[in-house]
């Protein structure tokens, strides 16, 4: 039987066997050989492939998302990290400007994927906890997926490097090595589609739309609410671009009341856009307003104190759904 | 004279003096060769030309970024590649695609936003083009592509081909982070990667002057320990010479190279910009130095060709020009829905066969 593992350790298995399974994949980042990454998801990489294929680079995140780029025209299958998922701002220009747009100007998918660890929890600070997920959300050509349980962050890595698009791969850190999200994954090659929703409990009186680590606060409200009587249906995402439009649109008709949550901050959030999309495709079956739980339009605070402010929580989810289910 | 002394007198001198061309053989090139590299020099302008023309008749918008003074560093250049390097050109570098086998009804179309053209409609300028064709067209953000050819030479490296990515930069773009981000990869990993700089002393409206107090920005090159060279970018033998010297040097795996050519932009920084910064007694000194005037009293006073036969080259040129330019014409506009296919490969179930790596079998793992 084999051993329950870690969100960070599904990540790791899955890019080990990418690498085994094609010699096109290789990484590239900093201090990812020798110290085997920040979080050490590639620890034993360059032991094993050797470093033609595991590259520590100077920081330039530019120059990394770039380099990738230019191999990913060449036909391999670069998968480049960003140590903190905040300097992946430093790379914005490569990003948006050449590997998202470089199929539909001149017919080059540019299949690379760029990875690492976003969102707060950990007291890291306003450059260590960011949410960046919008910044690219908004950019056609891009795909941008956000995986909240260990086994899609190994099937999500993996169809992250297999698609021709560019992917931004954002690990969670707090799910890193959560204990309450261990499991045991399956002995064989799988994949988790990228683009499509995943309903992680099934409801009929209400909809909890959401992504990355906050739907542990959603199942968990989901749990307290069933006592009160209301049966909660939580949406994972999992992918913000392509959204799955049609997953959003069925949970909305199916309970006619949607709560969206993440953490991601307010304005500009996918929460509008997921809004928008049920008012569009299934207004008449609304039996209040979709609402939403976020952070606040804040950097985010390095304090314990403040930080815990800033984050949705369990309490926050809870309020906002009772409040829907009054309608 | 001291260091000191020289420099500044150095600075002194009228721009481009210090490397006048020679009237000397050329090395190692055939006198068809020669003739040659005279044919795209003159496409290169002709295109241009004509481009202009079109643009003064409202058949071209946008930005029209034309190299009129800088065709030998675009032709020069690119004639000193392999068939197997890769080459990014700038906006300013139509004759270094000529060069490498695009043909001017490209152009006409890219530029009258034709269906047919490179990029059906969607993108300006030249910026067209495919590693199969090998080429990585630019984008607008300037100083991108070093960084991307940064990865095109590594790929090359870990794909075991011999392989030399090459790249123009302007003297602006010397100032972008980018341009730093991939030279410093490039150079801490020995790849084979040239990088030009074609200074042409403005960028828009920016002299040389408000963007290093350099005297040379192949200088920047001594920031990563590799070999620089400064060139005649008026010169084409001399721009030539010197990327082969630096093809060479980046073939032998020692790392990149950052060669400087040094010429002058003779019109505005696009189609619209009449270019009233540029002082006058600037402009009148390069004006005497024309790249292709130049090589013309070259080859005629070497007698690698003769008057006549310069002016059949020039006529096969118009020629082709003409019958491309009708093509082009008669090309229609794109569909308009067109505008929002291909933003992503055709959906396919990333476990499926179909979309299973087509890996040669060699790059397989067993």
């Amino acid at each position: 039987m084999a051993e329950p593992i870690t969100y960070l350790e599904a990540i790791r298995q899955g890019l080990w066997e990418e690498m085994e399974r094609d010699r096109r994949v290789f990484m590239l980042g900093e201090d990812i050989g020798v110290y085997g990454g920040a979080f050490k998801v590639t620890k034993g990489f360059l032991e094993k492939f050797g470093k033609e294929r595991i590259i520590d680079t100077p920081i330039a995140e530019s120059g990394i998302v770039g380099a990738a780029i230019g191999a990913s025209l060449m036909g391999l299958r670069p998968v480049a990290e960003m140590q903190f998922i905040d300097f992946i701002a430093c790379a914005f220009n490569q990003i948006t400007n050449f590997a998202a747009k470089s199929r539909w100007r001149y017919g080059a998918g540019v299949p690379i994927v760029i990875r690492g660890p976003a969102g707060g929890g950990v007291r890291g600070g306003p450059f260590h906890s960011q949410n960046p997920e919008m910044y690219f959300v908004h950019t056609p050509g891009l795909k941008v997926v956000a995986p909240g349980t260990t086994y899609d962050a190994k099937g999500m890595i993996k169809a992250a490097v297999r698609d021709e698009d560019p992917v931004i791969y954002l690990e969670h850190k707090y799910l890193y090595r959560l204990p309450r999200i261990k499991e045991v994954l399956p002995e064989e090659d799988y994949t988790v589609p990228i683009g499509k929703a995943a309903v992680r409990r099934e409801g009929t009186d209400i909809s909890l739309i959401t992504y990355g680590s906050m739907q542990l606060h959603c199942l968990d409200a989901a749990e307290a609410l069933d006592k009160e009587g209301v049966s909660a249906e939580v949406i994972d995402l999992r992918t913000l671009l392509p959204l799955d439009a049609d997953a959003i649109e069925a949970t909305a008709k199916k309970t006619g009341k949607v709560l969206i949550v993440h953490e991601d901050t307010r304005t500009g959030g996918i929460a509008g856009e997921v809004t928008s999309l049920i008012n569009e495709r299934a207004f008449e079956y609304l039996d209040g307003p979709v609402l939403r739980v976020t952070s606040p339009d804040a950097p985010v605070p390095y304090s314990a104190a403040l930080e815990d402010f800033f984050l949705p929580n369990t309490q926050k989810v809870m309020d906002a759904a009772r409040k829907l289910a009054a309608y | 004279m001291s260091k000191a002394a020289r420099k500044e007198s150095r600075r002194k001198q009228p721009p481009g003096a210090r490397t006048a061309p020679e009237a000397r053989p050329a090395k190692g090139l055939s006198p068809d060769k020669q003739l040659d590299i005279y044919y795209y020099l003159k496409l290169n302008r002709m295109v241009e030309e004509r481009l202009s023309a079109l643009y003064r008749q409202g058949k071209v918008q946008g930005g029209l970024y034309g190299s009129k003074g800088q065709e030998a560093i675009s032709v020069g250049s690119a004639y000193a590649l392999a068939p197997q390097d890769v080459l990014a050109p700038m906006i300013r570098n139509l004759g270094a695609m000529l060069v490498r086998g695009v043909k001017p009804v490209e152009f006409f179309l890219q530029y009258m936003q034709k269906e047919g053209s490179p990029c059906k409609g969607r993108d300006t300028s030249l910026h067209f083009g495919g590693i199969d064709r090998g080429f990585v067209p630019p984008i607008s953000p300037l100083g991108t592509l070093v960084p991307v050819l940064t990865g095109v030479a590594l790929a090359g490296r870990m794909l075991g081909r011999k392989l030399v990515a090459m790249t123009y930069i302007g003297d602006g773009a010397t100032s972008t982070g980018d341009f730093h981000e991939g030279m410093g990869i490039a150079s801490v990993m020995r790849l084979p990667l040239v990088v030009i700089i074609e200074n042409n002393r403005w960028a828009y409206s920016t002299p040389v002057a408000a963007q290093s107090l350099l005297t040379d920005l192949a200088e920047k090159a001594r920031a990563y320990g590799i070999p620089q060279g400064v060139v005649d970018g008026n010169d084409v033998l001399a721009v030539h010479e010197a990327t082969e010297s630096a093809l060479d040097l980046a073939r032998q795996g020692k790392g990149p190279v950052l060669l400087e050519a040094k010429t002058m932009r003779m019109r505005g920084h696009s189609e619209h910009d009449d270019a009233w910064y540029v002082p006058e007694e600037e402009r009148r000194f390069w004006e005497k130095r024309d790249p292709i005037a130049l090589y013309e009293k070259r080859l005629v006073d070497q007698e690698v060709a003769t008057p006549e036969e310069l002016a059949a080259i020039v006529e096969r040129c118009t020629s082709e020009i003409d019958r491309d330019l009708a093509v082009a014409e008669a090309a229609p506009s794109p569909r308009p829905e067109s505008c929002i296919e291909d933003i992503y490969a055709p959906l396919a179930d990333p476990g499926s066969e179909e979309a299973a790596p087509k890996t040669p079998a060699s790059a397989r793992r067993s």
